[in-house]
């Protein structure tokens, strides 16, 4: 288990657009760097984030190596009701966490 | 060439009468030489012009293979990144595409492409009217001083694109290259 962050607001009113900033340490080896002994290094990324919300996806992405070290990314969505914001990264070597925060929706 | 041909005229001027065998010869020599150069100069010319070429027409390709031969129109897309960055091993980028982002008329997917990594694809982006703002940020990594592509798909199936040209002073993947 990496460490991943996710910030959202934890209360909004109902049909506010909101910004959801997801962080997550991973190395993003590109696959194109040579390591000490010379020889490439097998590429190890995360390929593929989705976001749910209360069980809909509202967005996802797919990363390529280009993608710098520690992903970070931003996006946004609208709070619709009160319920769970769901964050999953899939990658390379199995590599797969799922992080949540709680949104309470008023109005 | 011009100076040179001066140069063995007003020589042959001179010598004509003295050495005219060997003048004629110096003569041929020189043009062959000149010839000789002039199409060396003019084959390494074409050959940095096709190279040079040949990277954008992958770039290019990797967009039109993503709006699958649909014409790609420049507008609507805002790719904010600094004109000249420091640090190629992060890069913040942030797509901006102009949409009301209603069940009508929305954003679907956003991506960026770059011309000069040793991949085209940057990252792919889906979304929906249930994004509310189409507004998308990432850091990327930069191997080298490049254009790079933000392209954005509508609902109604047109593409949008805005280009951007990066100069980049320190390199991703320094040690692949």
């Amino acid at each position: 288990m990496t460490r991943a962050l996710i910030n959202a607001p934890a209360a909004a009113r109902g049909g506010d657009v909101i910004e959801i900033r997801t962080l997550i340490t991973h190395p993003m080896e590109t696959g194109f760097r040579p390591g000490a002994d010379g020889k490439t290094l097998p590429r190890n990324i995360i390929r593929r984030f989705t976001c749910q919300y209360n069980g809909e996806i509202v967005f996802t992405a797919e990363l390529f190596s280009a993608v710098a070290a520690n992903p970070f990314l931003s996006f946004h969505t609208v709070a619709s009701k009160s319920g769970v914001i769901l964050c999953t990264w899939e990658g390379d070597n199995g590599f797969s966490q799922s992080e949540s925060v709680n949104i309470t929706v008023v109005g | 060439m011009t100076s040179d041909s001066v140069t063995s005229d007003a020589l042959t001027s001179k010598t004509v009468t003295s050495r005219p065998a060997v003048d004629r010869q110096r003569r041929r020599l020189l043009t062959a030489a000149g010839v000789s150069v002039s199409i060396s100069i003019g084959l390494g010319l074409s050959a940095i012009v096709r190279a040079a070429d040949a990277v954008p027409e992958t770039l290019a390709a990797a967009v039109n293979t993503y709006a699958g031969g649909a014409t790609v129109t420049a507008g609507k897309v805002v790719f904010d990144i600094a004109g000249l960055v420091d640090n190629g091993n992060t890069v913040p980028i942030t797509v901006t595409v102009d949409s009301p982002m209603t069940v009508a008329s929305h954003v679907t997917a956003i991506a960026v492409f770059n011309e000069r990594n040793p991949q085209r694809d940057v990252a792919r982006f889906t979304l929906g009217p249930r994004a509310g703002r189409a507004k998308v940020s990432t850091r990327i990594r930069l191997a080298t001083s490049q254009k790079l592509v933000a392209v954005a798909r509508m609902n109604d199936g047109t593409f949008w694109s805005q280009s951007v040209d990066v100069i980049v002073t320190l390199a991703a993947c320094i040690e692949g290259d």
